[in-house]
């Protein structure tokens, strides 16, 4: 099992994919070290909202990865 | 009547519009919003995406709050994704109700929340690749007119 990371809008591009897996870590710390350091320095702007599982979650370095779970990174919106 | 929905190919919004107000013949008054992808010289294509656990749910939830704040028959919301050429329909926002002002305001009250604060991102491709679109401050003004 792992985890997957999503990225979406810009940052897609800045990861090179639009999604990764990654190994369980117990933090977001032992996640985001598994990541290019440019992209994990992107991921952690006040910008940048997170969600868990489909759920926003509002401090997503708080979250605790379980394994097979999806946390996505959402860029400000630009609208529909 | 709640008719919301994520379309991933071209549609009609005459087509759809004219199946709602068959579906609606209860009501006095249909209003209803196209909204195109921006005819400009420089745009060959744009790229809507959204993030499907959250995108069509928050869009559900759009609409249940308009149907909560004004007297409506029914509401539809049906947006796409996917590459567009300029000209193409990205939205269709309509309400059907009894009377013509809620039938107005929940239109604009839909289209204001879609336009700034919906899990989409757009890209354009100009002659010289991809363009990422920012958030625009205007939009966001606008949503501040529905607090």
């Amino acid at each position: 099992m792992a985890i997957r990371l999503v990225f979406l809008g810009k940052l897609a591009d800045v990861a090179g994919a639009p999604e990764v897996e990654v190994d369980p870590a117990p933090n977001m710390d032992g996640l985001l070290r598994q990541v290019d350091e440019g992209l994990a320095g992107q991921l952690e702007t006040h910008r940048i909202r997170v969600s868990l599982n489909g759920e926003i979650v509002a401090d997503g370095r708080g979250i605790r990865p379980k394994d097979g779970d999806e946390i996505a990174f959402l860029p400000p919106v630009s609208g529909g | 009547m709640k008719d919301v929905r994520l379309l991933d190919k071209g549609f009609s919004p005459g087509k759809s519009l004219g199946l709602f107000a068959k579906a609606h013949p209860e009501a006095g008054g249909i209003a209803s919003f196209v909204g195109k992808v921006r005819p400009d010289e420089e745009v060959k294509v744009l790229e809507l995406t959204h993030y499907e656990p959250l995108t069509l749910p928050d869009m559900n939830a759009l609409a249940d709050r308009a149907l909560a704040r004004w007297d409506l028959d029914g509401i539809l919301v049906h947006h796409r994704v996917g590459m567009m050429r300029p000209g193409a329909p990205i939205v269709l926002v309509a309400a059907a109700a009894r009377h013509r002002r809620d039938a107005f305001e929940a239109t604009d009250f839909t289209m204001d929340h879609l336009k700034s604060a919906a899990w989409f991102w757009k890209r354009e491709r100009r002659s010289d690749g991809w363009h990422w679109i920012e958030p625009r401050e205007a939009d966001h003004a606008d949503l501040r007119r529905w607090t």
